[in-house]
């Protein structure tokens, strides 16, 4: 929380909150009456918790638990972070093998899930309800309440003036302060006025954004959910969504693989257009999308521009090309291959595997021979060089697609149950002999064929386009926004408001005075409630306006201005001597 | 016109090094006279106020030190206009928003702290003395992003081509600008309230500089102003995000950072509304959310490699 109030709590230790300490006991309401309480005592235990309450509530421990969220939050930007980028974080294990350890166990690699992170949050929320809570309270009440009366002593507040040619109108004094929005109350012969409730109300709408925003956050990681895939063109590589479809996912913790919504989609078109350098300037997905009992239909997206679907939205991440390659075994039986290439640098130079284990199968038995099993392990390039060597793209676009080959025959290993990469071939079986390279490496460009030494041969017969894409749905999306809004809103008011009080008191005017031909003195002050260096000139604007002589047109002019411009020019009286605490000095006036 | 704009670019900081010579001298020249606010004189001076001076202050020296801050504002307005028709004419060039890469963010955001500069010279001529805090940062900044990393005028990559980048990009570089006001004054404050050392560096500076309460409170001021513009910048840039890598908050490091720079702020906005924590402890906390700004400016830009590596293209 974001003012002197509430250091007031852990300053006193007495009252409960530092705005009912200043508010005079007829608007404190119960709180006003706490003082004979305190010689009461409190059996330990609760004095102990309630202690470590005011302790955790109070603003010091906020500033350290802020403190500490932004410290705590520098490692997981340091460190790779297991749910930003895995590969990376595998990488460090490899790289770092004494220090992964250690640093996986105090949860380097899931910073912003440790319990750590959590404990620093969770307490910061906890403070700051603790906070908020009495002060909502406070502030509903001062809301409802009308401002206190005048202290004895206007002479002491921080602004103070004597009107001698007043003729103690309270009641046109009130008319001139309503007109500019002050909350007025005259009783008997004096008039309070006080006006910036916004700037509370704004704080205390700022801190409740933050929950909101919090809950957001949590309902999302509850209820949403998420899925990555890879999705070549063509109706044979349409998917469905469900957990199965996906190479990788997650499940909010009250999310069930059955909740998610059924649709299917279809790559039909992607396409992206690249500059003369290289570098892409435009890419556009065209799917076909089955969703429930409508019709398919066609929709587009792009980057920037997810497809929005009803319960998941689908994010363009990636794209790149899969090289069709159809096989013809020993028995003339042809296989077609589209699998995808994984893109390696800018120019879309992509690397991966065609796999064949189904092929050279005995044709009485229809067995499969694990030792006739074929793999082409490749490079391709949407634009090959004019030249050997053949390791790099040119371009981005198929300006002149060719691939470059290295075939392979025996077991590919597919059966041991192992996982491994479909992008590159099990080197344990290369290694071991059981799978071995067929001749040199070979290029080719569509259309072309090459025949390998038993006869069999491989074609390239073109690409299909596949795009990498992210399926997402995130309820809390709407919570946190809404509550970021609303988080700015009261964000103004909290730090440009200022809450303020007026006091006017009327006296009979001394004899010697009343030359003048008034019959009244008029005492008035002011206390800015929070730090406001231009109190003094509008006090001085007030009092001018509240002056009779000046009470009708001209108190329109100088309008409530709450400009700031002239706040450091010295000005005769009022300047305070450099260096005083203004939030601090404020508050003193009432005591 | 990519070139234009470079050779804007040099003017501007061929300007800025004017301004910072200008403010230097009349800095030199300048001494605070105790508990009395020296009305330093500005472009578009009052000579009558001079006059006022009394203490320390040598009669001879205020002509010179009128001269020298005069030339000093006219050659920083000098620089803005040329850093704005730099940003203007590279915008023109690439045919799209000036701010897409970190060269062009970095001239965006000192544009900004200058200008926010000029708007605080145009209300409180007496802070000129700043001035030479400010020319320095700037001028480091620009020296820095014409060095490391300039980039050519460039079309964007498809992702950057946004509406957001218009507003995410353009707010950040603002706040940040004003943020790096705040740190000026800040830097000044914690200069101005070093208690008196006969022949120390800092006492010599602090002499010369206006009344720590005045910097102190316009410290406030600017962070307060900066505040809410980064916070939008913040939520503006979680709105395209959500678009554009289909989540609002992904904790990419510049995301991390900026959320560190958010909370940092925060602290010191919370310590400043606190009575009880020192107004030193404060400014020290604005200068640790500026070293957070840079840190997310520079090293999570050139080091640590995430989502938004748009450094060099």
């Amino acid at each position: 929380m974001s003012t002197e109030d509430r250091e007031t709590v852990t300053g006193s230790g007495a009252a409960p909150a530092g705005v009912a300490e200043a508010e005079p006991p007829a608007a404190g309401g119960p709180t006003g009456g706490a003082q004979p309480s305190r010689v009461r005592r409190t059996p330990p235990p609760l004095a102990l918790l309630r202690n470590s309450w005011r302790q955790l509530t109070s603003m010091r421990t906020a500033l350290i638990l802020l403190f500490l969220l932004a410290l705590a939050a520098i490692p997981g930007s340091v460190l790779p972070q297991r749910n930003i980028n895995i590969e990376n974080v595998n990488r460090y294990a490899v790289e770092h093998p004494d220090l992964f350890p250690i640093l996986d166990r105090i949860g380097g690699f899931d910073v912003y899930a440790s319990p750590w992170f959590s404990a620093i949050y969770v307490l910061l929320f906890t403070s700051l309800v603790g906070c908020i809570v009495p002060r909502l309270r406070d502030h509903v009440r001062a809301l409802r309440a009308v401002p206190p009366p005048a202290p004895k002593r206007l002479d002491r507040l921080p602004r103070h003036a004597v009107l001698t040619d007043s003729d103690g109108d309270l009641d046109r004094i009130a008319a001139v302060l309503r007109k500019r929005r002050w909350r007025v109350v005259v009783r008997g012969d004096s008039l309070s006025a006080e006006k910036g409730y916004l700037k509370e109300t704004g704080n205390l709408l700022f801190h409740l954004s933050l929950i909101g925003v919090l809950l957001g956050i949590g309902l999302g990681s509850w209820y949403g959910w998420h899925g990555n895939r890879l999705l070549v063109a063509g109706p044979d590589n349409a998917f469905c969504n469900n957990l199965q479809q996906y190479a990788e996912s997650k499940l909010g913790h009250r999310v069930d693989s059955s909740d998610l919504p059924p649709f299917c989609l279809e790559l039909a078109d992607f396409e992206a257009t690249f500059l003369p350098t290289g570098q892409p300037s435009s890419f556009l997905a065209t799917t076909v999308v089955e969703q429930g009992d409508q019709r398919p239909f066609r929709a587009s997206f792009s980057v920037n521009d997810p497809l929005r679907l009803d319960g998941a939205s689908v994010y363009l991440l990636g794209h790149g090309y899969a090289p069709i390659l159809r096989y013809t075994d020993r028995n003339g039986e042809s296989l077609e291959s589209d699998d995808a290439f994984l893109t390696i640098d800018g120019n879309l130079t992509s690397e991966g595997v065609a796999a064949f284990p189904d092929v050279n199968l005995d044709p009485v038995t229809g067995a499969r021979n694990p030792d006739l099993q074929v793999a082409f392990e490749g490079l391709y390039f949407p634009t090959a060089p004019d030249a050997p060597p053949f390791v790099r793209s040119t371009y981005p676009a198929e300006r002149s697609p060719a691939v470059m080959l290295f075939a392979y025959r025996g077991n590919l290993g597919l059966d041991a149950g192992i996982p491994g990469s479909v992008y590159r071939l099990d080197q344990r079986q290369v290694s071991s002999g059981k799978l071995k390279q067929i001749g040199e490496g070979k290029l080719l460009r569509p259309g072309e064929k090459w025949t390998l030494d038993d006869g069999t041969s491989v074609e390239f017969v073109g690409t299909r386009q596949y795009i990498t894409i992210s399926v997402r749905y995130d309820p809390g999306e709407r919570i946190v926004l809404i509550s970021s809004v609303l988080l700015l809103v009261g964000l103004m008011p909290s730090l440009f408001g200022r809450r303020r009080r007026i006091w006017f008191r009327v006296s009979p005017a001394p004899v010697d005075a009343t030359t003048t031909g008034r019959s009244s003195l008029v005492e008035v002050g002011g206390l800015p409630r929070t730090e406001y260096a231009g109190f003094a000139d509008e006090f001085d604007r007030l009092v001018t306006a509240t002056r009779p002589e000046r009470a009708g047109g001209d108190g329109a002019r100088d309008d409530e201005r709450d400009d700031d411009e002239r706040d450091e020019a010295p000005r005769p009286g009022g300047a305070r001597p450099d260096g005083a605490r203004p939030g601090g000095a404020t508050e003193e006036g009432t005591d | 016109m990519a070139q234009l704009s470079d050779q804007l670019f040099v003017v501007s900081l061929f300007c800025h090094l004017v301004a910072m010579i200008g403010y230097a001298a009349a800095y030199a020249v300048n001494v605070r006279a105790p508990h009395r606010r020296l009305l330093t004189v500005g472009a578009a001076g009052d000579p009558a106020t001079s006059g006022d001076t009394v203490g320390p202050v040598t009669r001879e020296a205020a002509p010179v030190q009128r001269w020298a801050g005069g030339v000093a504002v006219v050659a920083t307005i000098a620089a803005a206009l040329a850093q704005a028709g730099a940003l203007t004419t590279r915008g023109l060039a690439a045919e799209r928003v000036p701010w897409g890469n970190m060269y062009e963010f970095i001239l965006a955001v000192t544009l900004a702290g200058v200008l926010a500069w000029l708007a605080v010279l145009r209300q409180r001529p007496e802070l000129q003395p700043l001035g030479l805090y400010v020319a320095t940062s700037t001028l480091i900044l620009l020296g820095l992003a014409g060095l490391r990393v300039y980039t050519p005028a460039g079309p964007l990559v498809p992702a950057l081509n946004s509406t957001w980048l218009k507003i995410h990009v353009s707010t950040a570089a603002l706040a940040s600008g004003v943020f790096l006001l705040g740190f000026v004054t800040a830097t000044a404050y914690l200069i101005a309230v070093r208690p008196a050392r006969p022949g120390g560096l800092v006492s010599t500076l602090a002499r010369r500089l206006p009344a720590p309460a005045a910097l102190e409170r316009l410290t406030f001021r600017l962070h307060a102003f900066a505040f809410p513009i980064w916070t939008f910048a913040v939520i503006a840039g979680a709105i395209w995000a959500e678009a554009s890598w289909g989540r609002y908050w992904g904790w990419d490091p510049k995301e991390t950072w900026a959320f560190i720079s958010w909370v940092s702020y925060a602290a010191y906005l919370h310590a400043r509304a606190t009575a009880s924590v020192r107004r030193t402890t404060t400014a020290w906390l604005a200068i640790a959310g500026w070293a957070t700004m840079m840190f997310n400016l520079f090293a999570v830009n050139l080091v640590i490699a995430g989502l938004h590596s748009y450094a060099g293209a």
